[in-house]
């Protein structure tokens, strides 16, 4: 894991608020200028992991590292050099776009002026409406007055806390094209998302679970690394599917995709294996049979790695 | 430094953006101050009295007139029967009824002495004991004159005679002594309310957050939290006493600068208990209920309404610890006698003792939650 270039360093890192263990020994090493994205659903550790990157919270154990600066004791410095972007809108909703992000350019003793070439890009689409309260805007333009907040500071890394939650798919893409731009500038920029399709726009993405790191490595990877082939079923008894097809001598693993059920298998003759399930589902009562091989996405390789722990 | 003043700027422009504000910060206290120092009184103008006269002779009448000739009383009803003034006691139309005896002229001229009843509703104890007070001295103004009357040289025996002289407010005015209290709650609760509410109002919508990212340091935050609550409390204060004097004719005997002293003292205690309360709750609500429970304590403890020393014991001692109480004191002492510094020094002492102590002890309430 250690790598000499590694920019931002978290080792063994533990958290845990009450009964819960959010973070359970995170480790992971992440390049200067990366896009890296924190990929897993709610309750998975990656908002406890920002913040304390962020220096908001302190690890129960472990260190981690901003370049040559660490979150607990250099957390003077880390504030100036991290922007964050929480995943609940932050600013204030009665002070207008403007004076939002006036008032945070200069508590960083900065000012709009200074760094608007960082921003211009973000903010030149909400600049139209920069005398409007930051509470009536949309959601998708919240968003780039936030991410313009976090960034009015020059910071050398972003962290984002779920971004795009809640936004719309338009919204969505214009947004990580901001991100990439960000990217071109050098900034190293940590992101976190429920959402599995953004997760091929980052250039390593983290699988998160529970507070563990189930895998880090470029969507290419991951997607590669799924072991076996991949079917797509559908029925008109989609209640009961899921044991049936547990059942069925081949499944390696089963679960829930959309309103589709995947099903995992070993064997390399897909053909055969579509015929046997046919009609071993015909044996068991369903009808407008519908199997389809799929190529694996990340959703695939995340729900196979989440299954992984109980089935063993 | 240059940083605090960003701060307080933002939190002006907040504070006078929010339209429910405005009024709440300026109107509300000019309102309070205006109705209360009218309503909370313990003077009770129109006793509605019930006369019952068996008797019904010129000495009878003179007596009703008695009554009827003072301005505290308003006779509604002249009934035949004991049954009937109980009644209108019993639904409320009635504070007082008197009973005079049948042959009381008679009575008085023959045996020299005469009996009348009367009844008073005690369900407000303070009250009943007031009117019960009022009709007594009216019954013995008309006592010493029937004495007179019957024996003239009488009147020029009695031995002692008082005479009485009312000191700092010699109208014995209700309003002159509820007006500086009245100012301190109102300072009160913009220092409390509005203190507490407003930080706890980042730490609720999420704003806290995003701060906590930034170099702005914990005291920054804080004083820029507090300094607008501090000075708004001040203006609120300024505008009391500019009511005071020009409504209800009260100035400020003693030092302006004295009292504005004090205020600023007094604030900070106050606003560091909103600080506290603040680090104990993390919604507006929550905190509205903690304010509103330490709120009221302090006021009714506070001898705005009733004397501290009619007080049980224990609750006297609790009262060392009452901000309130030392300041309503203060405020009564420098507006109403002109006290100075001398006169307050002792008071002044313990509330800047507690100021420090409360703001100390808030700090580090803070640092250890937030």
């Amino acid at each position: 894991m250690e790598t000499p270039s590694a920019f931002i360093r978290i080792e063994n890192v533990q958290k845990h608020f009450a009964e819960v263990e959010a973070l359970k020994n995170v480790s992971i090493n992440i390049s200067q200028g990366e896009l890296f994205g924190f990929i897993g659903p709610d309750g998975a550790g990656k908002t406890a992991l920002f913040r304390i990157l962020t220096s908001l919270i302190l690890p129960d154990s472990g260190s981690a590292s901003i370049g040559p600066l660490d979150v607990v004791k250099d957390y003077k410095k880390i504030r100036k050099s991290i922007g964050y972007m929480p995943g609940r809108f932050s600013l204030y909703a009665d002070l207008t776009v403007e004076e939002n992000l006036q008032f945070y350019a200069r508590i960083f003793k900065t000012s709009v002026e200074e760094n608007y070439k960082l921003i211009k890009d973000i903010y030149g689409q909400i600049e139209p409406f920069k005398k409007r309260r930051a509470g009536d805007l949309s959601g998708g333009m919240k968003q780039k007055l936030a991410l313009s907040c976090a960034l009015i500071h020059n910071p050398k890394v972003l962290v984002l806390d779920e971004p795009t939650t809640g936004v719309d798919a338009v919204s969505r893409m214009e947004f990580w094209e901001l991100l990439k731009k960000m990217q071109q500038m050098g900034i190293t920029i940590l992101v976190s998302t429920p959402y599995m399709d953004e997760a091929t726009l980052c250039d390593r993405i983290a699988l998160m679970d529970h507070g563990n790191i189930l895998s880090v490595e470029t969507p290419v990877n991951i997607a590669k690394s799924f072991k076996g082939n991949l079917l797509s079923v559908k029925t008109n008894q989609m209640y009961g599917l899921l044991s049936d097809l547990e059942q069925f001598p081949h499944a390696e693993q089963v679960f829930r995709f959309g309103e589709f059920i995947h099903i995992t298998f070993q064997s390399e003759n897909t053909p055969e294996i579509i015929e046997n399930l046919t009609s071993y589902l015909n044996s068991k009562g369903h009808k407008e049979i519908l199997i389809s091989s799929v190529e694996p996405v990340i959703e695939d390789c995340f729900l196979a790695l989440m299954d992984q722990p109980e089935k063993a | 430094m240059r940083k605090l003043l960003y701060i307080l700027q933002k939190e002006f422009t907040q504070v006078f953006r929010d339209k429910a504000m405005l009024p709440i910060i300026f109107i509300i206290p000019i309102v309070q101050l205006l109705v209360l120092s009218y309503t909370a009184t313990f003077e009770i103008k129109q006793v509605r009295l019930v006369v019952v006269d068996h008797d019904r002779t010129p000495e009878s009448r003179d007596l009703v007139a008695k009554f009827s000739g003072s301005s505290f009383y308003k006779i509604t009803n002249q009934v035949v029967e004991y049954a009937a003034a109980a009644e209108l006691l019993k639904k409320g139309k009635a504070d007082q009824f008197i009973i005079i005896e049948p042959k009381f002229a008679s009575h008085l001229v023959t045996d020299r002495k005469a009996n009348v009843q009367l009844i008073t509703d005690a369900i407000n104890g303070s009250a009943a004991s007031l009117m019960s007070a009022y009709a007594t001295a009216i019954i013995g103004e008309y006592n010493r004159e029937i004495v007179v009357a019957i024996t003239p040289l009488a009147g020029q025996s009695l031995p002692i005679r008082v005479e009485p002289s009312y000191w700092y407010n010699p109208e014995l005015n209700y309003i002159t002594y509820m007006v500086p209290g009245i100012l301190v709650l109102l300072v009160t609760i913009i220092g409390l309310f509005l203190g507490s509410m407003n930080l706890v109002k980042e730490k609720e919508i999420g704003t806290i957050e995003q701060i906590n990212v930034t170099p702005i340091k914990k005291y920054q935050f804080i004083a820029g939290k507090l300094i607008p609550f501090w000075v708004i409390a001040n203006i609120d204060l300024a505008i009391g006493l500019l009511l005071a004097y020009f409504v209800f004719k009260i100035p400020v005997i003693g030092s302006v600068w004295l009292l504005f002293g004090v205020a600023s003292i007094y604030l900070v205690a106050i606003l560091s208990i909103g600080l506290v309360i603040s680090t104990l709750t993390n919604t507006m609500q929550q905190a509205m209920f903690i304010s509103w429970f330490f709120l009221v304590v302090f006021i009714l403890m506070s001898g705005l309404f009733t004397p501290i020393e009619s007080m049980p014991h224990w609750a006297q001692i609790i009262d060392y610890a009452n901000p309130v109480a030392y300041f309503i004191k203060i405020n009564r002492m420098i507006m109403l006698k002109g006290s100075g510094w001398p006169d307050i020094q002792n008071e002044v002492v313990i509330l800047a003792g507690y100021a420090a102590l409360l703001f100390t002890f808030s700090i580090w309430r803070y640092r250890k939650t937030v």
